[in-house]
């Protein structure tokens, strides 16, 4: 048996997602499996797809298509953190337009970008149903930032910079 | 969980009464009454049959806080009894621009959200749920994962659930970036670990759900007024709200007020309460506009608004729709064909591309607003605008492509001076908002 | 639900457009108008593939729905009124079309699909005039979906997902996936892979707009300058129903033909892109001759009376047993009946069909008034059944069958059965990728299939009491598997609507006749159906025109090369064609006259050059007949006039037989065929009938049924490679260019490469375990093929590496080599 691409821990998560689905409908845990993957490697490779078809029994295609349509999955590398701002209706009242701005020049980039130092991805986001709190950022998809004035915005950029253990540039 | 948004709710309030932000644990949902709805039916399963608990939810007059206000103890009766293998689907797949309620539900009070989802699956004979959880509010993803794992142990889900014959097995599944599965079938495709793709009803899910099998799909916001109805009567329910519309609502506001947030509300209070417990409008702007139903809803102007109360008839004779809840509100300064812009990109990203009209008409709608903001309209425009807009609806699979299309007609009916500027003046009538 | 299924009485009324129609319960509108032939127009909707319901082509107006519906997943219910050109029906057709047409790129001037396109109809049809659009159109880039089908022009595709669909449901593999979503959702196979489904380009016909053409064919010509002919494919045994179009006098192109009893709507990717050998520069346009040792460009009036006199000099000399004479068994009834008439009127009897067969063992009792024999060696193995009936068994034991690259629409058949619940068991000598469900994939060595086969007639005996069977002493002894019960199990369990068929590997086998005994035995104590699947295009004709030897002394197509004869006459027959390549080649060289009929020049195995080659024309240039596998009797007609100065064959034989002095009385394609072809009744009666088990006898010798265990001696497993089987498909340019037509590598698994002490892509030969060096394989790359068991080595057959290798079973020996 060859070596899995995904780490023992990864393997073990994918397995408690599986238990979740009834017996014979493992196909239902692609999306954990994914994001589990995801988290491992910092997005999913044609290996890592592979690897998750195998173990879901899936057919690659399958795969593709699902981490090709959810638009949180990366099939391609980006920074250490990605860094997706909420540019929709309600958040660009409550001020996403400024952070944007701001954003952009702290970073020294474009949505789409990512920084020189592979620190950061900057992108633009649908609705994270949290508008109540907009602007929003959303840290590796996962983690959310609320109410990004330039202050809150210089305090998670210092942050992140601090929990990567490298020095503000 | 980071900056909690404020809780906000009056002396009616029934979902986020008694919450401060940290009281969500299962102690503390108990020490507020919770779970006493469960242990009365189960105490009493002869007068608490199924049939007994639809006939209370159809009394309530509860609807649907999903969007579609549907009638949820007539949903819950479409169920075929006898099915062996039937579901149960929480949707909190919640990401339409302005919709941000069943966070808070979830984060602030999820054990009462699990207690109307137990009571639900009961009342519908369900083995098994599952909370289809928006990816994006990871963190709810993870809390809810440690309150299944409470009540787990304290035996309200599982076998045999408080020692009654009675067994549900809930599991959380989390979405990763596709406001479409919020639809019924497409999270139903989602759970089954597909694209979000909606599917073509006939058959609806009560009868072929997920994996073909009976189905229900209910709102985070539905299942949490459940506990209460039990409790109280669904009489005492309709009496919280319109007598075609029973309970309060969760108003999710946002926009140019000073205060956004959720507020737990009557059905039927004035539109001017809502706004005056927001703070009102940024300091030196007057209302402009209030999309009342979440971004897919027609848009109304300001003077019709602050005469509209908020509940489904009377917001439906305003010209818009209640929807989930979620006001946007739009002040004098803002830029309606960029405001209009910015959400027909959101339609344009998040249409699956399935059916031909919306995954094509969403992307020729946003290709000429764009033209439009960026001073290059010409004549004609907005008549090609509003026909692609019509030509969308009612022609796809699911309502995603008339929610495109609704915004779009509704602000060229209201606003239309607004495009008209744009295109002869190849600016902004307005002072822009970025 | 079918027609034939409900009571009329049952079925419902509807009106669309005015005009009444009445459809079994749980049909759609669809299927309603079309009854009516009635055009609604569409796209995504095909009726082979699942319901997608997301073009919105097809929307029509119900009464009393508010919105309109789409007509392809609409049920019709009991007095339904509908319009599918009322106002509402009317704009939204208009509707979907502007939006389809927005993106589209409007190249139709460049576009292969112009002028049979579903786009440019639907637009002309039930467009609007004008375009609002003023915007930038989407670009979609090319894809590469290998050497057949073209989607370079992907910004053409409407997203209709017929491809996918048909990719997944009819090709049983995803292989095709529509990624991304809204108006960015492209169609693609997986990351760094093509579309390698035998049956791929059927794509092509489905693709309503021109997103994916025919590769080979591309900017080869325009859709309404090309003339259509019906035609049969004639590489495999299912009687393929196409049609070949044509622009002056060449075949452009081939598409499908619907008939759907044979072959629904599908056609195999060797039926469809074979025609390229047929324009190549390896037809041979007239005669050769060799002369100092080459061959040259000769005339019929110099070649033909050249071969008549030299083969009627070595008969006068030696006699008519001095000549061999071989005849592909792809060739029609009239091409057979001319040669068998012709030899037979030569008196020669040393001539056969069945270049692959190893195993003549059943010639040998052929005695059709020996009762204790299990089968009358008269009658005509065939399927046993309609194709069409495959679809409805509910379990199949596939016996020795690598079923998709030998018989690729039959695959499909079993896919729709495996839909309906039906339980597909295979014993075979290699796990076959069969993209579709197995129920039980039993793998053995060669060598023992057939004491697999003997273990489930016991389990099915042990499963059966009351069967009046009594099994013979070799079988006493032997204890049914597990697995062996279980197929058993599935066998009886399809009371009847099961069967057992022995495939070309089965067939090839150098036991096939105990295989089969075995088979039939089995299929009779089951009660299920006995078939084999013919192994060529017109096996069934040559077994009805006996196109074998029939007195004892006639030598068949093995003997007739191991005992050398003094002049050869093939007729599309080189050695890569035969079990005994190498035999073959080594005849040839020892022979004095050899004489070749081909459409094309001498591939690189005839090592010998004929003395005389004549140029013969393909199916595409001649009419002709042939019978397929379920025993339907299908003519085809020419589609060109002969390329050159080819002619068809029979044409050629009965010029030969004129000149020989021997002619045959039919002069015209009518005569043959009034004499060749039989009718349906008279095929019928000598088709096999049903086994039953009051008239079966098992008489398999004992060391078929026990081989000696006790050896670790290595066995060959092979077969004919896709686009190795006959001689177009292998001269087909694009087809040799697919994946299929790597050079073919020895497969084995880790435990015997580890036995063998080999490594992972060493060179080696596989020779003869007797012969070595006269039967062996150019030097090949091993690699692990865990599909394979233990001591057995995957080698294909009938590839130019490895034609020199006899039989697709055997021993084998291996030899390392140093390049």
């Amino acid at each position: 048996m060859m070596k899995s691409l995904l780490s023992d821990q990864s393997l073990r998560l994918i397995e408690t997602a599986i238990a979740k689905y009834p017996e014979g409908r493992k196909q239902s845990a692609v999306m954990a499996a994914l994001t589990i993957a995801q988290d491992e490697h910092g997005y999913l490779s044609t290996d890592v797809l592979n690897e998750v078809a195998r173990i879901l029994e899936m057919s690659p295609m399958a795969v593709y298509e699902v981490a090709s349509f959810y638009s949180m999955y990366r099939l391609k590398p980006a920074g250490r953190y990605t860094l997706t701002l909420c540019t929709n209706l309600p958040c660009a009242l409550q001020g996403a337009g400024s952070a944007a701005q701001y954003l952009k020049s702290k970073l020294n980039i474009d949505f789409g970008e990512t920084t020189k130092d592979g620190m950061f991805t900057l992108q633009q986001g649908e609705c994270m149903g949290a508008c109540g709190d907009g602007p929003i950022v959303l840290v590796n998809h996962k983690k959310m930032c609320a109410k990004m004035t330039r202050e809150a915005v210089d305090a998670f950029i210092d942050d992140l910079y601090g929990s990567a253990g490298k020095d503000k540039r | 969980m980071n900056t909690p948004t404020m809780l906000n709710f009056g002396a009616g309030a029934i979902l986020l009464s008694g919450l401060t932000g940290d009281n969500w644990r299962l102690a503390d949902y108990r020490a507020r009454g919770g779970y006493k709805a469960l242990e009365k039916i189960l105490e009493n399963p002869n007068h608490w049959t199924p049939d007994q608990i639809i006939a209370e939810v159809k009394l309530s007059s509860l609807r649907g806080r999903g969007g579609a206000g549907f009638p949820t103890g007539m949903k819950w009766s479409f169920m075929p009894r006898h099915a062996p293998e039937k579901y149960l689907v929480c949707n909190a797949d919640e990401s339409e621009p302005g919709t941000f309620k069943d966070r808070d539900l979830l984060r602030y009070n999820p054990h009462l959200v699990l207690e109307g989802m137990i009571i639900a699956a009961y009342a519908m004979g369900c083995a098994r749920g599952y909370i289809y959880i928006h990816g994006e509010i990871w963190e709810c993803y993870e809390r809810m994962e440690e309150v299944l794992k409470e009540a787990r142990e304290a035996g309200l889900i599982g076998k045999n659930i408080l020692g009654s014959p009675f067994s549900f097995e809930v599991f959380n599944h989390h979405g990763f970036g596709a406001y479409i599965c919020g639809e019924e079938t497409a999270m139903l495709e989602s759970l089954e670990g597909k694209k979000g793709q909606p599917r073509y009803k006939p058959p609806f899910p009560a009868n072929v759900g997920l994996y073909g099998k009976p189905t229900t799909i209910n709102n985070v916001e539905t299942l949490a007024n459940v506990p209460y109805i039990i409790l109280n009567g669904g009489q005492r329910f309709l009496e919280l709200g319109q007598p075609n519309a029973g309970g309060t609502k969760i108003f999710s506001i946002s926009g140019d007020v000073k205060r956004p947030g959720n507020y737990e509300l009557p059905m039927g209070t004035p539109f001017t309460v809502l706004l005056n417990l927001a703070g009102g409008v940024r300091e030196g702007h007057m209302l402009k506009a209030v999309i009342p139903g979440g971004s897919s809803s027609p848009v109304v102007p300001a003077s019709t608004m602050l005469d509209t109360k908020l509940d489904y008839d009377s917001i439906a004779k305003a010209g818009s729709m209640m929807g989930s809840g979620a006001v946007i509100v739009i002040d004098n300064s803002r830029c309606m064909v960029k405001s209009l812009l910015r959400l027909s990109e959101f339609y344009h990203e998040e249409s699956c591309g399935q059916c031909t009209p919306c995954r094509e008409g969403t992307g020729w709608m946003v290709k000429i607003l764009h033209r439009l903001e960026h001073g290059e309209g010409r004549e004609g425009d907005l008549e090609t605008l509003d026909q692609v807009a019509h030509n969308i609806m009612g022609r796809t699979i699911c309502a995603l492509g008339d929610a495109a299309a609704m915004p779009v007609r509704s602000f060229l009916k209201h606003f239309r001076d607004e495009f008209d500027f744009h295109i002869k003046n190849r600016r902004c009538q307005v002072q822009d908002y970025v | 639900m079918s027609e034939a299924t409900v009571d009329k009485s049952q079925w419902l009324n509807l009106v669309i457009n005015g005009q009444p129609v009445q459809v079994p319960p749980g049909s759609t509108v669809m299927d309603a108008a079309i009854k009516l032939k009635m055009m609604i127009p569409h796209f995504c909707y095909h009726k082979k593939l699942s319901l997608a319901a997301s073009c919105r082509m097809c929307l029509v107006q119900v009464e009393k729905i508010p919105k309109p519906v789409p007509a392809c997943v609409t049920t019709v219910a009991e007095g339904m009124r509908v319009w599918t050109r009322s106002e509402t029906a009317i704009a939204a057709q208009r509707a979907v079309i502007s939006f389809l047409m927005i993106n589209h790129p409007l190249d139709c001037p460049v576009c292969d699909q112009a002028g049979e396109c579903y786009l440019q109809e639907n637009t002309f049809g039930y467009g609007d005039c004008g375009s609002k659009f003023v915007e930038v159109k989407r670009v979609v880039a090319g894809k590469n979906l290998g050497a057949l089908v073209s989607a370079a022009e992907m910004s053409r595709c409407i997203q209709c997902t017929r491809c996918i669909r048909f990719a997944d449901e009819i090709g049983g593999k995803q292989e095709l996936g529509m990624i991304h979503r809204g108006d960015r959702s492209e169609v693609v196979p997986f990351v760094g892979e093509s579309y390698t489904s035998e049956i791929s380009g059927n794509v092509i016909d489905l693709c309503p707009v021109g997103a994916l053409t025919s590769k080979p064919a591309r900017y080869t010509a325009r859709a309404w300058e090309l003339s259509s002919h019906l035609s049969l494919s004639p590489h495999d045994a299912h009687g393929t129903h196409i049609a070949v179009h044509t622009k002056q006098n060449r075949v452009i192109r081939v598409v499908a033909k619907s008939h759907e009893a044979v072959n629904e709507c599908w056609i195999a990717d060797r039926d469809r892109f074979s025609y390229e050998a047929l324009n190549s520069d390896q037809r041979l346009t007239q005669p050769w001759m060799k002369k100092d040792g080459v061959l040259v460009e000769s005339s019929w009036e110099e070649a033909l009376p050249f071969a008549a006199a030299a083969l009627s000099h070595i008969i006068e000399e030696h006699g008519a047993d001095s000549v061999g004479a071989l005849i592909s068994p792809h060739a029609s009834l009239e091409e057979m009946g001319a040669w068998v008439r012709w030899l037979r009127g030569l008196n020669c009897d040393n001539l056969d069909t069945r270049l692959r067969t190893r195993d003549f063992s059943a010639d040998a009792s052929n005695d059709s008034l020996n009762p204790s024999k299990t089968h009358s060696p008269s009658s005509i193995d065939w399927l046993g059944m309609p194709i069409a009936d495959i679809a409805e068994q509910r379990a199949i034991l596939w016996v020795g069958s690598f079923l998709r690259t030998d018989h690729p629409l039959l695959a499909i058949r079993a896919r729709h059965a495996t839909k309906k619940g039906a339980a597909m068991m295979s014993v075979n000598a290699q796990r076959a990728d069969w993209r579709m469900p197995v129920a039980h994939d039993w793998v053995v060595p060669p060598s023992k299939i057939a004491h697999a086969l003997a273990q489930i007639i016991v389990a099915a005996q042990g499963l059966k009491k009351e069967t009046p069977f009594s099994l013979p002493e070799e079988l006493g002894e032997i204890v049914p598997s597990e697995v062996a019960r279980a197929i058993a199990q599935q066998l009886i369990d399809a009371n009847g609507r099961a069967a057992v068929l022995v495939g070309s590997f089965g067939l090839h086998h150098e036991n096939a006749e105990a295989l089969k005994t075995l088979s039939r035995v089995l299929a009779a104590l089951t009660g299920t159906t006995f078939g084999v699947l013919p192994d060529a295009a017109n096996r069934l004709g040559a077994a009805w025109l006996r196109a074998h030897p029939i007195t004892q002394k006639g030598l068949n197509a093995r003997s007739v090369l191991e005992s050398p004869r003094r002049a050869y006459v093939l007729f599309n027959a080189e050695p890569c064609d035969h079990d005994q390549g190498a035999v073959f080649s080594r005849a040839m060289k020892k022979a004095q006259l050899v004489i070749m009929c081909s459409p094309f020049k001498p591939d690189a195995s005839m090592t010998r050059l004929p003395d005389v080659v004549l140029p013969i024309t393909p199916f595409t240039e001649m009419s002709g007949t042939l019978i397929n596998m379920e025993g339907r009797v299908q003519s085809y007609q020419a589609a060109v006039t002969p390329l050159g100065e080819a002619r068809p064959g029979w044409r050629v034989i009965a010029a030969l037989s004129q000149l020989m002095n021997c002619p045959f009385p039919e002069s015209d394609l009518h005569q043959l065929r009034q004499t060749f072809v039989p009718t349906a009744d008279a095929l019928n009666a000598r088709l096999a009938p049903r086994v039953d088990l009051a008239h079966i006898k098992l008489d398999v010798p004992r060391d078929i049924i026990h081989p000696n265990e006790n050896t670790r001696a290595i066995e060959r497993v092979g077969s004919v490679p896709l686009y190795q089987s006959d001689a177009i498909v292998r001269r087909a340019a694009s087809l040799q260019k697919t994946t299929w037509a790597m050079p073919p590598r020895v497969g084995m698994n880790r435990h015997t490469l580890n036995e063998l002490g080999l490594t992972v892509n060493a060179r080696v030969r596989v020779m003869d375990a007797v012969l070595l060096d006269a039967l062996r394989t150019e030097p090949l790359s091993v690699e692990i093929d865990e599909t394979l068991p233990l001591r057995t080595v995957r080698v294909d057959t009938a590839h130019p590496l490895t034609w020199r290798l006899s039989g697709v079973s055997g021993k084998v020996h291996l030899e390392v080599c140093d390049d």
